[in-house]
């Protein structure tokens, strides 16, 4: 398979694997809340294609499912641990943003990752594994500010951190104009940390700029600030949406599965979207007949 | 009360120690602020470690909330950070990451986790520093499950509780009362610290059990912990000579988890129970220690328990207004002559 259509069933499974939690809510089989990484796909497929899940590390933030299933291909795992049952990657301890699989990490506090990952790096600089510390944030983890003490010891110690900040334009449901003074680009520029931005859904350019981004970090053991421009089409969680349709509308004309989508044969996304289909349902099979996390019985 | 054989100060035994750790694991990195040498941090705790180690010990900037994150980051993968804290007020900059994180990983990671980090934090009155460099937080983290909490006192093998807590695969909040710093260390001496008998009980953060009587008799268990033991077996000395009252102290190191058997069976001899710590009086370590030692052994307490503690207030700067706030002997004694009252 080439590698535009590998591309496009991670992202288009992710999608389904969104959607499908949106609609398992709806139906009342999951309970507690989700934040689904609808639109923002191709951010996390281009990007942790150059990662190593046997070395480089990841730390997300609530809106983990796209990054966790790129890194990790766990959709059972994920899918167990969102619905409560036993088998899921936390024994459903975790829950949908407090995610843990190897190299992989989630959690709920959106600044309080950045110091963790910025740890992670040290450790990992210490000990020589040639590891990148990548750590997600959003437009509204810009408010936290020991986002801004970690990026100010990672430029310090010249910590492998490569810092992602998906601008989504919305904290919730405040606009970026409500929330961030400033350019976000020149909050990692002001601590001397190399800067890319970006403004597309094109999952190619965001696979492109990533590895420069990860290639630079590899070359200089020194952080990186990578920013996403983005959309989620979803609402925050699961019905919280005030947002102008139009203005969804407006971005889904620029779909990162309809811009790559665009580049492949209608054979070649319609056996893709039967394959992922195919696997979803199986997932959704197997962990509804799982048994049900249960106060003291291990997995 | 005379000293042991062994008069060394608080902060050279914790020197010490964190030399000795330094040499025998090299996975421990120690980073603070003002840790280099030659100023070896605030207290001098860290002197000559930076020499000696000099890609071990890291001096940061000023940015505690971040710090405690990157010692769970460390801890995550696998090495041993000591984060040393000038103050230990400043723990509050760093709370998020200790409910939100380096608490929770292990348990919500499903075990796949640990977080083997050690936060060392001075705490305590009683040198004028004011309201925000002086006090005793500990109860702030009383409450925060799936840590340790260990607090050093002048009598307790300083050095052998910090080597347990980089040792611990847990994270522990390692409590050094600023007096200690300065203090001679009074390690028991055949059993005997001066006049009492002492015995140690539990591992790896013993407590340690005093009595004026040979644990033959006593009117009141005093519980304690940190910079607060020397005030308390300055009260029970203060009890003997002038009322002729024989009480017990019980000092622990493991605030957290709370295991109080040392307490429970001091209290079965004496039948009351006083509380002593030097942060302020509202949902303290007295606070819960009542609520538990009354569930566990109702029967054997005769009278009601009594707190000591600081006023909840601030601890002011002016010498004789600090006094007024900190708990004293005189508190201590004064809860105890209470008792007599009372049964």
């Amino acid at each position: 398979m080439s590698q535009l259509a590998t591309f496009y069933e991670r992202m288009f499974f992710i999608r389904r694997f969104e959607e499908t939690l949106l609609d398992l809510f709806s139906l009342g089989k999951l309970v507690g809340t989700t934040h689904t990484y609808i639109g923002q796909e191709a951010n996390a497929v281009g990007l942790i294609d150059h990662l190593d899940p046997d070395v480089d590390t990841i730390f997300s933030n609530h809106r983990c499912h796209g990054h966790y299933l790129a890194f990790t291909d766990d959709a059972f795992g994920l899918m167990c641990e969102v619905m409560g049952k036993a088998p899921g990657v936390c024994g459903g301890k975790g829950g949908s943003q407090h995610l843990c699989k190897g190299n992989f990490y989630s959690n709920g506090v959106l600044g309080s990752i950045v110091p963790v990952a910025t740890g992670i790096a040290l450790a990992e600089k210490r000990k020589r594994t040639g590891a990148v510390s990548t750590v997600f944030l959003g437009d509204g983890t810009l408010g936290e500010g020991v986002t801004y003490e970690s990026l100010n010891i990672a430029s310090l110690w010249q910590l492998p951190v490569l810092f992602v900040v998906e601008n989504n334009h919305y904290a919730q449901s405040t606009p970026v104009e409500l929330e961030l003074a400033g350019s976000i680009a020149a909050r990692g520029a002001a601590f001397g940390v190399e800067v890319d931005e970006l403004d597309t859904t094109d999952v190619e350019e965001i696979h492109g700029a990533a590895g420069r981004a990860i290639a630079r970090i590899r070359e200089t053991g020194a952080p990186f600030f990578l920013v996403l421009d983005t959309y989620r089409f979803s609402p925050h969680s699961k019905s919280d949406d005030q947002r102008d349709p139009a203005e969804i509308e407006e971005r889904r004309t620029r779909d990162p599965l309809l811009v790559l989508g665009a580049r492949l044969s209608d054979d070649e996304r319609r056996a893709i979207a039967a394959r992922c289909e195919e696997r979803l349902a199986e997932t959704i099979e197997a962990a509804d007949a799982a048994p049900a996390a249960t106060p003291g019985v291990a997995a | 009360m005379s000293t042991t054989a062994q008069s060394k100060r608080g902060a050279q035994a914790l020197n010490e120690a964190l030399h000795a750790i330094f040499s025998e694991r090299d996975d421990v990195v120690l980073f603070g602020e003002d840790v280099l040498d030659p100023y070896g941090g605030a207290f001098k705790v860290t002197q000559g470690l930076s020499d000696a180690y000099p890609d071990r010990v890291l001096t940061t900037p000023i940015s505690e909330a971040s710090l405690f994150g990157v010692a769970a980051g460390m801890a995550l993968r696998g090495q041993r950070p000591i984060l040393e804290i000038m103050f230990g007020d400043f723990v509050a900059l760093g709370l998020d990451q200790v409910v939100n994180g380096i608490s929770k990983f292990r348990e919500m990671y499903d075990d796949q986790v640990t977080v083997p980090l050690v936060v060392r934090a001075p705490m305590g009155g009683r040198r004028g520093y004011g309201p925000t460099h002086s006090q005793s937080l500990e109860k702030l983290l009383l409450g925060i499950p799936n840590i340790v909490v260990v607090a050093a006192s002048e009598c307790h093998d300083v050095g052998a509780l910090l080597t347990a807590a980089v040792d611990d695969e847990r994270p522990v909040f390692f409590i050094e009362n600023k007096l200690l710093y300065g203090r001679a260390i009074r390690r028991p001496d055949d059993g005997h610290v001066g006049e009492l008998a002492v015995r140690e009980s539990g591992d790896p953060y013993p407590a340690l059990t005093f009595s004026a009587t040979d644990f033959t008799e006593g009117a009141a268990t005093i519980v304690t912990y940190g910079g607060m033991l020397p005030i308390a077996l300055d009260a029970v000395t203060e009890l003997v000579l002038e009322h002729e009252i024989f009480c017990e102290v019980v000092a622990l190191s493991q605030l957290v988890p709370m295991e109080l058997d040392a307490v429970l069976e001091s209290v079965a001899r004496t039948r009351a129970l006083v509380t002593a710590e030097e942060g302020t009086l509202t949902g303290g370590f007295g606070a819960e220690i009542a609520a538990r030692v009354q569930e566990a052994s109702w029967s054997d307490l005769g009278a009601p328990i009594q707190r000591v503690a600081a006023r909840d207030g601030i601890i002011p700067s002016a010498r004789p207004l600090e006094d007024a706030m900190l708990p004293s002997v005189q508190d201590v004694v004064d809860a105890v002559m209470s008792l007599e009252g009372t049964r």
